[in-house]
């Protein structure tokens, strides 16, 4: 009787107790259509990262994450739908993985004083904190990209590319044309030749396009594509025999699912990443155990160390070291999303923490400030091993060409600020 | 020969391969609307749901594995074998012909009569349905598709062409294997319709339902079996595309390059979704290269393709081979 008393006693205490509180971390997940393939690693990432610190640590100071999915298809229409339907949950950041929604809300993010972290992708120039307050692009962006690329070219060519001919194979979306400008400028200082060959989306049908390719003889191919295309295309290449080496992808071009498909044919086409390959990192020994193992896992388990995993792995590690700065400022564990932006806006990655948290070097150390949201803007290459059936980082994590890169993030920011009426910060 | 002449040429003849794979996916429609009325908005869904059977089959992938593993907290993933080509087709082919009885049985059986929109709504939720079930029951990560098919140049022709005429010429093998595979369909589709005893009944049924009904043809059974080759047709075009990009959720879309073909060709007619593929894909392929790559930026074939088919439309409303509508008032 006694026992009884004692557990509705607990039962009722806990009933009357507050809500527990949580830091919400709202997932736009795309598993299903187009673009699954890309999803679904991206997907599992973010959430097991989340999963791991509330097994292993508790959450963050103390405070368990509530990861709130919310299937978008990679659908603009339905990623807003998702961003409505999630933020009045006390949603602290928003990683939309998609150039297409991260317009959308922007202005969104802005009115609901809610933070949006488009990580190597979205608008380039968001880098620019005085104009967008609550959008955050670091540590790199698609104008870095393609400037990290033709750097790698000029390393590769002995520093000139007088005469090289470039061509760019680009989705024929906001996302694709966004490295275009940047191509051009750098054009023009290093004297090389650049043409832009358009893909319609899907991008499942590439025969014109790589039969130009065939008929121009460009020296080196970059390409800016996303899901079906990227298979497509390098499958495409290799059709023509057009050398692999001299096959550059974009970071969202670099996973495994672009090139197995092609076998053997795709061993030595180049992509770009702003993260860590492979699964060598102590952090997936801890996801291993406390997750995979333990039955949590956000997926099967099987993505662990992929190209995409390990990218939603970064972003997760990054909002979580922004709620820690957060906390650390406010002094409070339970943030809201104003804190969060100022966690994000005075952010810092050393190597320590990296290696703290079982990610030594898996990105570059860097700062965040009110004027910089757009961090150090770096990117290192990867190559792709067919025989092995793995990415491998071919070179270190490299600057951009500031001088290019930052008047252009300087003019468009400054006309959407104009557009749109903005004040400038951080005066 | 002038640089922009063979350049022109070899343009010409990838159009004509690539119409013959948009022709593959057009077929499947034109079966189906042919015998029933039916526009199968399902078709690209099917093909993309055959081509994922062929490699779950081939390489002993559990179905329903993922959930399988949630409700009974098991891991099984994999029977552990590795099933030949032919074997899997064979396979997946019957797993079609089960899903055509069960269209018909609990889909179409219920809506015998209704008007077409009907029908075409219908064949909507169909499509979302099996893409759901596809993912279900094989996941949604790529699968790579290798039934031994040849890929990449033809070298005979690339050094022929380059030996006659000084450029050589790129044709996927992948291509030529496709239209061999096309040819081989049709004159299969035709033979069948017009010598066996199914195919008349298929004919006269899609002639007049009532007319065939009269005589003692099972329009059931002819649905199930229009569905069925319908399914065959998927299969083969879900064989060709994703050889070409990897067994991937937006197979599915290749119906978008279909509905062209389909307006240009007619949608009764499986001369038509040949003649129809080609054009389309001669035209598109040639407006990219002389008009559309060098002044208007590229990426002009998606539309270029509609607005081709509007305008043979314009002047032959049922398409180049379709039976023209003549309904008295």
């Amino acid at each position: 009787m006694k026992m009884k008393l004692a557990t509705w006693a607990t039962a009722a205490l806990m009933a009357a107790s507050p809500v527990m509180a949580d830091l919400v971390m709202p997932s736009l997940s795309y598993r299903t259509g187009p673009y699954a393939v890309g999803g679904i690693p991206l997907a599992d990432g973010y959430a097991d990262y989340f999963t791991l610190l509330n097994e292993r640590d508790g959450g963050i100071g103390g405070v368990p994450v509530r990861v709130l999915e919310c299937e978008t298809a990679y659908n603009t229409e339905k990623g807003v739908e998702c961003y409505e339907s999630t933020k009045a949950e006390g949603s602290l950041v928003y990683q939309p993985f998609s150039t297409g929604i991260t317009y959308q809300l922007i202005p969104k993010v802005t009115a609901d004083g809610i933070a949006l972290h488009t990580m190597g992708y979205g608008r380039t120039s968001a880098a620019n904190g005085k104009v967008f307050s609550n959008v955050f692009n670091y540590p790199t962006n698609y104008w870095d990209a393609a400037s990290v690329a033709v750097n790698y070219l000029l390393d590769e060519n002995g520093g000139d590319l007088n005469g090289h001919k470039i061509a760019l194979v680009y989705h024929n979306s906001a996302y694709g044309k966004e490295p275009i400008r940047t191509l051009e400028g750098l054009s023009e200082k290093h004297g090389f030749e650049l043409s832009l060959i358009p893909v319609d989306h899907p991008g499942q049908e590439q025969k014109s396009q790589w039969l130009q390719i065939r008929r121009d003889k460009p020296d080196t191919v970059l390409m800016w594509g996303w899901g079906v295309m990227n298979q497509v295309a390098v499958q495409e290449a290799a059709n023509i025999r057009f050398p692999m080496e001299n096959f550059i992808g974009a970071w969202w071009s670099g996973a495994e699912a672009d090139v197995i498909p092609a076998g053997a044919a795709a061993d030595g086409y180049k992509a770009l990443t702003m993260n860590g390959v492979g699964r060598d990192y102590p952090i997936y020994d801890d996801i291993q155990k406390y997750v995979v193992d333990a039955g949590k896992a956000a997926g099967a388990g099987d993505q662990i160390g992929t190209v995409l995993y390990n990218r939603t792995i970064y972003a997760a590690f990054l909002a979580h070291m922004a709620i820690l700065k957060a906390q650390e400022i406010h002094g409070v564990a339970d943030i809201t999303q104003a804190m969060m932006i100022d966690g994000m806006e005075n952010l810092e990655i050393t190597e320590e923490m990296m290696a703290e948290y079982g990610m030594p070097n898996f990105g570059p150390a860097f700062s965040v400030s009110c004027e910089n949201h757009g961090g150090p803007g770096v990117g290192a290459v990867t190559q792709w091993d067919a025989a092995a059936g793995e990415w491998k980082q071919i070179t270190d994590f490299a600057p951009s060409d500031k001088e290019i890169i930052n008047p252009l993030i300087e003019e468009d920011s400054m006309a959407f600020a104009s557009e749109n009426n903005i004040e400038l910060r951080c005066n | 020969m002038p640089e922009q002449l063979a350049f022109t040429i070899e343009v010409f003849l990838n159009g004509l391969m690539a119409g013959v794979l948009y022709a593959l996916v057009a077929l499947g429609f034109v079966l189906i609307y042919k015998a029933s009325g039916i526009f199968n908005y399902a078709q690209g869904v099917m093909a993309l749901f055959a081509a994922l059977t062929l490699v779950g089959v081939m390489e002993g992938q559990v179905p329903f594995a993922h959930l399988i593993n949630a409700i009974f907290g098991t891991e099984i993933h994999h029977f552990g074998w590795h099933v030949p080509a032919f074997a899997a087709i064979f396979v997946t082919m019957c797993i079609m012909v089960l899903f055509s009885w069960l269209v018909q049985r609990f889909i179409f059986r219920y809506l015998v009569g209704q008007e077409p929109i009907i029908l075409f709504m219908a064949t909507i939720g169909l499509a979302y349905f099996l893409e759901g079930v596809g993912d279900l029951m094989w996941g949604s990560d790529i699968k790579t598709l290798d039934v031994g098919l040849p890929q990449g140049i033809n070298t005979w022709l690339d050094e022929t062409t380059f030996n006659a005429l000084g450029y050589g010429f790129f044709i996927d093998n992948l291509d030529i294997v496709a239209s061999l595979v096309a040819a081989l369909l049709v004159a299969g589709l035709v033979i069948f319709a017009q010598y066996t005893k199914q195919g008349r009944a298929m004919r006269a049924v899609a002639d007049d339902h009532q007319a065939a009904l009269s005589v003692g043809v099972s329009l059931n059974f002819i649905w199930i079996l229009v569905w069925s080759l319908a399914g065959f047709v998927a299969l083969v075009a879900g064989i060709m595309w994703g050889a070409k990009s990897g067994v991937q959720f937006s197979l599915s879309l290749i119906a978008l390059k279909a509905l062209p073909v389909l307006m240009l060709g007619g949608f009764t007619s499986i001369p038509g979704a040949i003649v129809g593929g080609l054009i389309i894909g001669v035209g598109e392929k040639l407006f990219e290269f002389l008009i559309g790559a060098p002044y208007l930026g590229g990426a002009t074939e998606n539309w270029f393709a509609y607005m081709l088919a509007l305008i043979f439309l314009v002047f032959r409303p049922q398409g180049l081979f379709g039976e023209k509508i003549i309904e008295r008032v």
